[in-house]
């Protein structure tokens, strides 16, 4: 059976639900399976790395919706503040890896005159 | 508002909370394009002055009021053009962008007391935040072109308002610091009073950060003498080349809006925001608590107060831009990282060992408000299981 | 004051007496809102996936984190939204935009891949996505809507965390906790690991002195490669007609 049908049924009635934590998981899981798509498909160095953002994004709004008091359901426990923490430093985390691969990226395009990945293939065996 | 429209109107929640909101967006809308307005027409003016002319003279009697009316219908009735090598979408996109994130950063600023679009507790933040995504129209604007000019205007000024953040990050950050508090209506709500009260007066670090913020400010807009992104002498009008009509207004209402909103964040900062030189409203008796009418007025003469600094720091921008020469890119990048930055950090330690050594500015209690500031940082709902751990943070002022 | 007061009543009670601002007054702006900020960051991401050319996915990857920043409002993470918006869109984008503006010669806008790969991709995503997705809405504790709380201003409690000093107080069904770590080994890692990256990055991107011309310049001087600057200047050429700077015809 196809998994895309079995799963697009519930998500319709999520729709007319109130917004609750399933909602922002759903969000982060397009989101995430977005972003390894993109990765997975993308040639150019630099789409690579967008799909490495999505991926990261994705955990963010799924940190985010656990911490949220907003979304806490009577007898429910928000992780509160540690969420909010976490997406905090998974966000700088992004930020620096996302310099490091640019400089990588650019020395690639210095050295080879591309920047398509699968010109990279030197060390190919 | 929004209160009054359910209490007193007997209006349904969610209708009462739209009602509140679109009356909040088209008054902000109202600020920016009618300071536009406003300041087309002071621009020109003020440039003729300095240049030894008169400026606009003839549309709509001897001042040239019309001025800009006259401008606007014009540049509504030119022809709309694209480059044919151009980017349709990302062509027509761009001066959107910038004029959205120009728009956006006025929601969380406050005119005065309770009037403000949103009252957020990360205000500053938010703001610098904000301020900084305009150059996403810029780049836009000048890839989208298929110019060589506009993507060298482009890239140019993207480097500067990207670099020029780290010291304007800096700078914003010495108010938050003596005040406590990234909200922006307490920020102000702190420098009540008479102008020794004003985080300006408060420090000489704090006053040296002011003038390296408005070097950073002026900047962060693109104003001269930073302006190499619309240098006419250079690249004929840098990112913008491209862009005529009412698509160019767009980019123009988006650096208008900007210059009026680092004003205006400067005055919330460091010049006390709505509370003035002299404090107007409780001098006539008018103090908050006296009635809904008297509230009224006293944010009415607050918001009008704002509204003058701000204005005067835009004139004071302009002033600026006619007076000082043109700055290179590299001299651009020199000032940010070599002059700025290292100036910003030093000071800011600086106004940290102050507030430690002299908590009560520069001469300990003076003119400051006594009693608790409204709304100071206390810990939420709970705070009192963990004050045993952790030290308190009710904000007292000692007479 | 009154006559504000009258003159809104006036306006606005034939309106609900009618009937006809009967929707506006039922919505739910919480819900309409999370929608909205939803569709266009699950939108985006996936145009993000399908867009061909480079710079364009760039934008949407731009509206995308933004609408997400608006998730992070929504969900009373003000901070975080503030952080992302700032930190986020406002630098590592800008960073990925300046690459692709950098790198964005005439053969490398659009890249297409293979389609044996496409459908590899598609289908390994539609699975994890199932999986994901699954997960999701299996747990019936993560479905129940929330129970009205009012979210306490969040920056300084973060602050504070991050000194080490934890002032958000236990939850009332949580076992007795003493006291909660703070970040501050955290913090100071984290600041560490970026002079490291800023060190790094800096030493990557330094402009070397060789002897033998890099292999781009090889290639700028053996074929001329449509430069960003070259396809602007034939853009140019054919928009000559138009454009004011012509100079020459015109």
């Amino acid at each position: 059976m196809n998994p895309a049908f079995a799963v697009s049924v519930p998500l319709l009635g999520l729709i007319s639900e109130p917004v609750s934590v399933a909602h922002y998981l759903v969000v982060g899981a397009i989101l995430f399976v977005a972003g390894v798509a993109c990765m997975a498909v993308k040639r150019n160095a630099l789409g690579v790395l967008m799909g490495i953002e999505l991926v990261l994004n994705g955990a963010n709004v799924n940190f985010v919706a656990f911490a949220s008091p907003y979304l806490q359901a009577e007898g429910g426990r928000s992780i509160g503040l540690d969420g909010q923490v976490f997406a905090l430093f998974v966000i700088l985390l992004a930020a620096a890896e996302a310099a490091v691969a640019l400089a990588i990226t650019l020395n690639f395009y210095n050295n080879h005159a591309t920047v398509d990945i699968d010109r990279a293939d030197d060390l190919k065996g | 508002m929004a209160e009054f429209l359910i209490t007193t109107v007997g209006l349904p929640a969610s209708l009462a909370w739209t009602v509140t909101a679109v009356v909040a967006a088209v008054l902000i809308l109202n600020v920016i394009a009618g300071g536009a307005l406003v300041f087309i027409w002071a621009e020109r003016k003020i440039a003729g002055r300095i240049q030894d002319r008169l400026g606009p003279t003839r549309t709509g009697g001897k001042f040239g009021w019309l001025q800009s009316l006259a401008d606007g219908i014009k540049l509504l009735a030119k022809e709309d053009l694209m480059p044919e090598g151009a980017d349709g979408m990302l062509f027509r996109l761009a001066p959107y962008v910038s004029f959205c994130a120009s728009f956006c950063a006025f929601i969380a600023l406050p005119f005065a007391f309770d009037f403000v679009g949103q009252r957020l507790n990360v205000g500053v933040f938010f703001v610098v935040a904000v301020l900084g995504l305009e150059v996403f129209g810029v780049i836009l604007a000048g890839y989208a072109s298929a110019s060589k000019w506009s993507l060298f205007g482009a890239m140019r000024e993207a480097a500067q308002v990207v670099s020029y953040e780290v010291p304007l990050g800096m700078c914003v950050v010495v108010p938050v610091m003596l005040a406590g508090s990234m909200d922006l209506v307490t920020i102000a709500e702190k420098q009540a009073g008479w102008f020794t009260n004003w985080y300006l007066f408060h420090d000489p670090f704090t006053f040296v950060i002011f003038w390296v913020y408005v070097t950073c400010a002026v900047a962060s807009v693109n104003r001269a003498p930073f302006d190499l992104a619309e240098a006419e002498s250079e690249l004929v009008a840098g990112f913008h080349t491209e862009y005529s009509g009412l698509r160019w207004s767009f980019f123009f209402m988006a650096e208008y809006g900007s210059m009026f909103l680092v004003s205006a964040l400067a005055a919330v900062l460091f010049m006390g925001g709505w509370n003035g030189p002299i404090p107007v409203a409780s001098l006539l008796g008018l103090s908050e608590g006296t009635g809904d009418t008297a509230n009224y007025f006293t944010r009415l003469i607050g918001m009008v107060n704002l509204l003058g600094k701000a204005t005067l720091g835009v004139l004071v921008m302009m002033w600026i831009r006619w007076t000082l020469p043109r700055l290179r890119i590299d001299q651009v990048m020199t000032t940010c990282l070599k002059y700025c930055t290292p100036i910003a950090a030093v000071m800011f330690l600086g106004a940290m060992l102050w507030q430690v050594a002299l908590p009560g500015g520069l001469v300990p209690g003076m003119g400051r408000p006594a009693g608790e500031i409204r709304e100071g940082w206390l810990p939420g709902p709970g705070g009192g299981a963990a004050s045993a751990s952790a030290p308190a943070i009710v904000v007292q002022v000692t007479p | 004051m009154n006559t504000l007061a009258g003159g809104l009543f006036a306006m606005f009670e034939p309106l609900v007496a009618s009937g006809l601002a009967l929707p506006l007054a039922g919505v739910n702006w919480h819900t309409f809102f999370f929608l909205v900020f939803a569709a266009v960051a699950c939108g985006f991401a996936v145009a993000v996936v399908a867009a061909d050319n480079v710079v364009r996915m760039a934008l949407y990857l731009v509206l995308s984190l933004g609408a997400t920043a608006g998730l992070f409002f929504l969900a009373g993470a003000e901070f975080v939204g503030a952080m992302q918006l700032m930190i986020y869109v406002g630098g590592t984008l800008v960073l990925l935009v300046f690459g692709v503006m950098l790198t964005a010669q005439a053969p490398f806008v659009s890249i297409k891949s293979t389609a044996g790969d496409r459908v590899l991709a598609g289908m390994v995503g539609a699975a994890l996505l199932a999986v994901l997705l699954q997960a999701a809405l299996s747990v019936p504790a993560w479905r129940k809507p929330g129970a009205g709380r009012v979210a306490e201003p969040a920056a300084t409690p973060i602050g504070m965390a991050l000194v080490g000093v934890r002032v958000d107080a236990p939850e009332a069904g949580a076992p007795a906790i003493n006291r909660r770590p703070g970040y501050l080994l955290p913090f100071e890692i984290v600041s560490v690991h970026l002079l490291v990256v800023l060190v790094g990055a800096a030493y990557l991107a330094r402009a070397k002195r060789r002897k033998t011309p890099r292999a781009i310049e090889v290639a700028a001087s053996v074929e001329p490669a449509a430069s960003v600057a070259e396809h602007a200047e034939i853009g140019r050429d054919r928009s000559r007609g138009s454009s004011v700077l012509a100079g020459g015809r015109s």
